[in-house]
């Protein structure tokens, strides 16, 4: 019952925002970022939050995603859907065939077999010009449209990338209290305890894996219609540690925290324009300053931090009855 | 044919020279204080950058500037383990991380606030009068990065093998809380651990800067170069960094002259996966079991 009512109170805040301020930047522009921006955290969060395994190289899907469906929409003439379900299908048969020699890694070593996956890819975006357009990008391909309806203006592309958000902030909490997110959480206590209780852990890595990307592929193939250009540069590695960031931020192993950690990261940079030069430097010392006093991240330390001062109240005021 | 690899090998074992300094930085961060630095990279960037702006215009001379440099990204390292990396002891590994993804952010804005987006040069340190072995060419500064590194690495060898204040880090890296029990003063360990990584980095910039240039972002690149040094030879296992970095070097040199230019990071990361796929603990590194 809790878990829904978190989702109800992100659904009304996703709903209000836009009838509020419907024709705010911050809103229909800065907002829609962040929507996507949620969706890849809260998919990488299911692997790293919950499984433990640390992934460097997530942008990677997230451009598979949106690299095939632009590609087959402007040079195949696909429809839009059809090419996202494309992207989707080989998202899911790259990220399975890797993720068995992958997933058998652990701590450093994953960590950079994932960053060297993800620098392969986006090296392949690059170079494979006659297909991907190189490092000049790829532009002139067409929106989304939804039972008729041509999502072309911010505010219809708000609503798509908010509804997509919530369905995968659904998915996310289920998988986590189901069988399988049980078997999660226990290999990332300890893997050789987990299968000495009959977990399948390869099965149960290689599936989140997958699910994983797959989300990020869907984001990668919505993204790609929302812009209508892409370039390499969206799906390189900066963006594969920012997106580690939103999660480690918000608070590993909390959904809400990585959606919370995608709306910072996200809303940081376009605040922080107003100090010019110094933008960089700011941003730096912000993320330093906040994962030193919050190690456990913004949203799990405020979450203890307000819990705490709410036990000390009711303790103080149970006190004062005694007396 | 001959002439054109032995070409590519003097650039590969320079250009690996450098990843192996960056990498042995990393190795001895992460025995001291099991951080994974990723602001290694800025060390090299600073060292250079530092370098450069003092002797700029009617600055102080050459052979002042360059200890003057290595002075302040020493500083600039122990700075980052006294109020960066100390005070979030105890914090996950990957919290760490985030930490010095934004130490190596800051020192990044840092250095653009003060020089800019331009790409500086420095002047070689004894002439550009290139050198012939058969029909490949080498430049002197070429032989400097090479015995600079090779020094340096035997110098860190000799300095964790024979010395007490080597020792007592290693000591710390062990097990800390022993190392405390028999009077080591660990804090300052890690702050000598720390300098002495960002000492290895600086002295790379310094050294590899002449051929290479340097601007603001320069140690994002090298930083991750060295990174996968380091896990290439065994992540902790100081001389693999080192044999990790100067392979890395030959496979990315020989795979951009015999291959593709454009594809030689990716090749480097390939080999790399396929290593880590048969070797999950790298070429020299120990296989570790998990206690339950």
């Amino acid at each position: 019952m809790r878990r829904l009512a978190g989702l109800c109170l992100l659904a009304t805040i996703v709903v209000v925002l836009p009838i509020l301020f419907p024709d705010n930047y911050y809103v229909t522009v800065v907002g829609v970022t962040a929507l996507l921006h949620a969706i890849l955290a809260v998919s990488l969060n299911l692997l790293m939050g919950y499984a433990g395994q640390i992934s460097l190289g997530h942008a990677a899907f997230f451009g598979i995603g949106a690299y095939t469906s632009a590609i087959l929409t402007t040079r195949y003439g696909w429809d839009p859907w059809a090419a996202i379900m494309a992207g989707l299908a080989l998202t899911g048969l790259v990220s399975f065939l890797v993720s068995r020699p992958i997933l058998r890694l652990k701590g450093h070593y994953l960590a950079m077999a994932t960053l060297g996956l993800g620098i392969i890819i986006n090296i392949i975006l690059v170079q494979g010009d006659q297909l991907t357009g190189g490092p000049d990008g790829l532009g002139g391909i067409p929106t989304l449209s939804l039972f008729g309806w041509a999502l072309d203006t911010d505010l219809r592309w708000y609503w798509m990338m908010g509804a997509t958000l919530l369905g995968v902030v659904w998915l996310a909490l289920n998988i986590i209290d189901s069988r399988s997110g049980r078997a999660l959480r226990a290999l990332h206590g300890s893997e050789v305890a987990a299968e000495m209780m009959g977990i399948n852990t390869t099965a149960a890595k290689t599936g989140v894996f997958v699910l994983a990307a797959l989300i990020a592929s869907l984001a990668g193939g919505l993204f790609c219609h929302q812009q209508s250009f892409i370039s390499p540069d969206s799906f390189n590695f900066f963006f594969s540690i920012e997106l580690v960031t939103m999660v480690v931020l918000g608070g590993m192993a909390s959904t809400y925290g990585a959606v919370f950690g995608a709306l910072i990261l996200t809303l940081l940079p376009e605040l922080l324009v107003v100090f010019e030069d110094f933008e960089v430097m700011i941003f730096g010392a912000i993320l330093m300053l906040m994962m030193i006093f919050l190690p456990q991240g913004l949203f799990v330390g405020l979450q203890n931090l307000v819990l705490r001062w709410l036990n000390r109240r009711r303790s103080a005021a149970f006190g004062a009855v005694g007396e | 044919m001959f002439d054109q690899i032995l070409q590519f090998v003097l650039t590969g074992v320079t250009v690996g020279a450098t990843y192996a300094l960056v990498a042995l930085g990393f190795s001895i961060i992460y025995n001291a204080s099991d951080v994974v630095n990723f602001a290694q990279g800025e060390f090299v960037m600073m060292g250079a950058m530092s370098a450069i702006a003092m002797s700029a215009g009617d600055g102080i001379p050459v052979f002042l500037s360059l200890p003057l440099a290595v002075l302040v990204t020493i500083g600039v390292g122990i700075l980052l383990q006294r109020f960066a990396i100390a005070p979030a002891r105890g914090a996950s590994v990957v919290t760490t991380i985030i930490i010095t993804i934004g130490a190596s952010i800051f020192l990044r804005g840092v250095a653009l606030l003060l020089w800019g987006k331009s790409i500086f040069a420095m002047p070689h340190f004894s002439g550009e009068q290139p050198i012939h072995i058969g029909k490949a060419t080498l430049l002197p500064q070429n032989l400097w990065v090479m015995g600079g590194a090779a020094f340096l690495v035997l110098g860190v060898h000799w300095f964790f093998n024979h010395t007490t204040l080597g020792k007592a880090i290693l000591a710390c890296s062990c097990n800390r809380t022993a190392a405390q029990l028999v009077g080591i003063n660990v804090g300052m360990m890690m702050l000598i651990a720390y300098g002495l990584s960002a000492f290895l980095g600086a002295m790379a910039g310094i050294l590899v800067t002449p051929i290479t240039f340097t601007s603001y972002d320069a140690g994002v690149m090298l930083g991750l170069k060295g990174f996968s040094a380091a896990i290439l030879g065994g992540f902790g296992n100081p001389m693999g960094a080192v044999a990790g970095g100067i392979l890395l070097g030959l496979i990315e040199s020989l795979a951009a002259g015999l291959i593709s230019s454009g594809y030689k990071d990716a090749i480097g990361f390939i080999i790399l996966l396929l290593v880590l796929f048969f070797r999950p603990s790298g070429l020299f590194g120990k296989a570790t079991s998990e206690r339950v």
